[in-house]
């Protein structure tokens, strides 16, 4: 076959672009229920019986006039590249105001095909749309595509494979001023008129009822703790037996795999090594890490789906802007609940350049799923029992905990407001979309197989190393004394001051690659000093640090100190390519290292005071 | 009745001018908010502020800082 064709997808935020992106490409991009999913422009392939295809993923974008970043990658795309057709999508319940961008786009480019897309929602709605009369308006080839559904995909297919065949526009008009811009929108609203029928005129009604209850006064706030809290707990309670399955499973695996590399005349010390250091860890991590992530991920995915997301935004503008911030930055905190570094490349849906460093820098405040395990097992071994009492009992004291790095994100945010990042807050433009009902099947399969896997596939690359080089440190003798228990006690006296030891202090030193391995560090350092037992599962793990001079003020100072460190390597990579600067770097180290330790301190000063 | 932020949830209206200069202005206008065009105030955050409106069939959430420089005619 000859050349690929170029063909962009372009689209207003949340308009389905990123569901056709994948049905067309047979690729996995995350779709989400809100404004700016899709940050990054996403290419890939596909063919007809009689072309070859490369689609471009372009920003959501509500115009081409460039005043944003987003609008500046889509409109430099389709001017400078020159894509062979512009496919722009447009969300059939909000038509005239897609049409805008519609015009727009017909304005600059060579060849355009208009897609009505979310057909099946706007009929369950009363909105019908005369398709053929749209097409004759603009003089553009029009398909209407339910993209949940194969077949109207297919007639995409078809329509693209007549356009291509156009000659190309030559004359193409460039302008951005105000004028014509105001032009676009009162052409749409002409266009609309008589080919949209309302058959239901109160179609958002039951959206507006739901929303009247989620952003009301008296249960706006406690709506979304509750929601929170009941997360927590089925991912706790749900974890729970899956986990000790796992950790007897692998307890299992030890031994013969030891039996087995005995028998095959493995030197000890490779096999402990091996065994001791390597299978250890990662049987450790996948133990505590794959099940609540494989609930967490699903729940989170099916609220942001839902459309809940941009709700949660909504409700805690006001004290997002009082912190000189940007309620957008709710959606960024949220995303940082799956992962930092996602939640770092997630702020350039914020437009301000100071708004968006506020939020990368504060980011690390609430804890990723890396982090959650840590912060589950800790809750599990010092302050709970097991049963349907004891995971509620969990779950509260886990969102209490995440509340807590909820609020120092406001209060970080504020300082740097005040201080480094010093300016008023700017504007505040959120869409909130209708809500959706999620595929509920296909949010499990996806987020287990995308998410989950990916996320524990990655800490398993990491882990696997990291748990031969903690073997190697806490099995070479220097002067004595294990390299390890060198460096734990040479950090000793400052890791005390915090209510930690020197050994907690080291494990998170050596996590900074993957947060996830600090537990798994503590447990082999401390085995190191005489106690080694057989098996191994939370009640031994707890048992272990109880016998290391742990006590619930160590467990305390170990949620602060796990709420705020150092973000990992991966996130702070994220946060150097993100805002271009060695100093802000820095800055997202320091500030919530400073943040843990002073907290640790004060906690600690006090119950020395007072118990 | 002066300006969009004293619209009360349910009650609609239409703009009569927009009262910023900045990029600001074309973002608004790009979401269909423009002179002469009906909006109806849909939803209000628990807080009071913000505000959010139902725009050319799109629920848009808006600052009140942004809502007081949008003078608006009387309630429809």
């Amino acid at each position: 076959m000859e050349k690929d064709f170029t063909v962009a997808l372009a689209g207003n935020p949340n308009v389905g672009k990123s569901t056709i992106f994948n049905a067309l490409t047979g690729m996995k991009q995350h779709t989400g229920n809100w404004t700016g999913k899709t940050v990054e422009t996403a290419a890939g392939y596909f063919k007809t019986d009689n072309n070859n295809y490369r689609l471009v993923d372009l920003p959501g974008t509500y115009s081409l006039m460039p005043h944003s970043f987003e609008e500046k990658v889509a409109r430099d795309f389709i001017i400078d590249q020159k894509p062979d057709v512009v496919i722009v999508v447009c969300d059939a319940n909000t038509l005239s105001r897609n049409l805008t961008l519609v015009l727009q786009t017909i304005a600059v480019s060579q060849r355009v095909l208009v897609c009505v897309n979310l057909l099946d929602e706007a009929k369950k709605n009363g909105i019908e749309i005369n398709l053929k009369m749209l097409e004759k308006r603009l003089g553009v080839r029009v398909v209407g595509t339910t993209a949940r559904n194969k077949k109207t995909i297919e007639s995409l297919l078809f329509a693209l494979d007549e356009v291509i065949k156009q000659p190309p526009k030559t004359e193409l008009n460039l302008k951005t001023d105000e004028e014509t811009a105001l032009e676009a929108v009162n052409r749409a609203e002409e266009i609309c008129n008589g080919i949209i029928t309302y058959k239901n005129q109160n179609y958002k009604k039951r959206d507006l009822k739901i929303d009247k209850i989620v952003t009301s006064k008296a249960f706006g706030f406690p709506l979304m703790l509750l929601l929170l809290c009941l997360v927590f707990w089925l991912t706790i309670n749900g974890a729970n037996y899956p986990s000790e399955l796992l950790f007897k499973g692998f307890s299992w695996l030890e031994g013969e795999l030891s039996a087995l590399l005995l028998l095959l005349n493995c030197p000890k010390i490779i096999h402990n090594a091996l065994i001791y250091g390597v299978f250890r860890t990662v049987g450790f991590i996948v133990s505590v890490m794959l099940p609540p992530m494989a609930i967490f991920f699903p729940l989170f995915t099916l609220l942001e789906d839902l459309g809940f997301l941009p709700r949660i935004a909504f409700n805690l503008d006001k004290p997002f802007k009082s912190c000189g911030a940007c309620g957008k930055q709710a959606l960024t905190m949220c995303m940082g609940f799956g992962c930092n570094a996602a939640g770092v490349t997630g702020c350039r849906i914020i437009d301000s350049p100071r708004e968006r460093l506020l939020a990368i820098l504060t980011n690390a405040f609430v804890p990723c799923n890396g982090r959650f395990p840590t912060i589950i097992a800790i809750i599990t071994m010092f302050f709970i029992g097991g049963g349907i009492s004891g995971s509620v009992t969990s779950a509260i004291i886990l969102t209490t905990v995440i509340t807590f790095g909820i609020i120092l994100t406001f209060l970080a945010t504020k300082l740097l407001s005040k201080t480094v990042l010093k300016g008023v807050p700017s504007n505040f433009i959120l869409e909130l979309p209708p809500y959706r009902q999620p595929q509920i099947l296909k949010v499990i399969v996806r987020s287990i197989f995308d998410r989950t896997l990916f996320v524990l596939g990655r800490s398993l690359i990491v882990a696997a190393p990291a748990g031969l080089i903690i073997y190697i440190m806490s099995n070479t003798l220097v002067n004595g004394t294990t390299l390890l228990s060198y460096c734990a006690d040479f950090l000793d006296p400052f890791a005390r001051l915090l209510g930690l030891d020197g050994v907690i202090l080291i494990a998170f030193i050596l996590g900074f690659p993957a947060n996830e391995i600090v537990v798994p560090i503590i447990i082999m350092a401390y085995m190191q000093n005489g106690i080694l037992q057989d098996g191994f599962s939370l009640d031994f793990t707890q048992a272990l640090f109880i016998e290391n001079g742990w006590t619930v003020k160590t467990a305390i100072s170990m949620l602060i100190f796990t709420l705020c460190h150092w973000p990992c390597s991966t996130t702070v990579l994220t946060i150097k390519k993100e805002t271009a600067s060695i100093k802000w770097t820095l800055l997202s180290i320091l500030l919530p290292t400073a943040f843990g330790v002073v907290l640790c301190m004060i906690f600690n000063f006090i119950c020395d005071v007072f118990f | 009745m002066s300006c969009l932020f004293d619209l009360d949830v349910g009650q609609k209206c239409q703009i009569n001018d927009i009262l910023i200069y900045d990029s600001l202005r074309r973002r608004l206008i790009d979401i269909g908010l423009t002179p002469k065009s009906v909006v109806e105030c849909v939803e209000k955050s628990p807080l009071g502020d913000p505000k959010a409106f139902l725009i050319r069939g799109a629920v848009i959430a808006l600052r009140k800082e942004i809502c007081e420089k949008i003078t608006v005619g009387a309630v429809i």
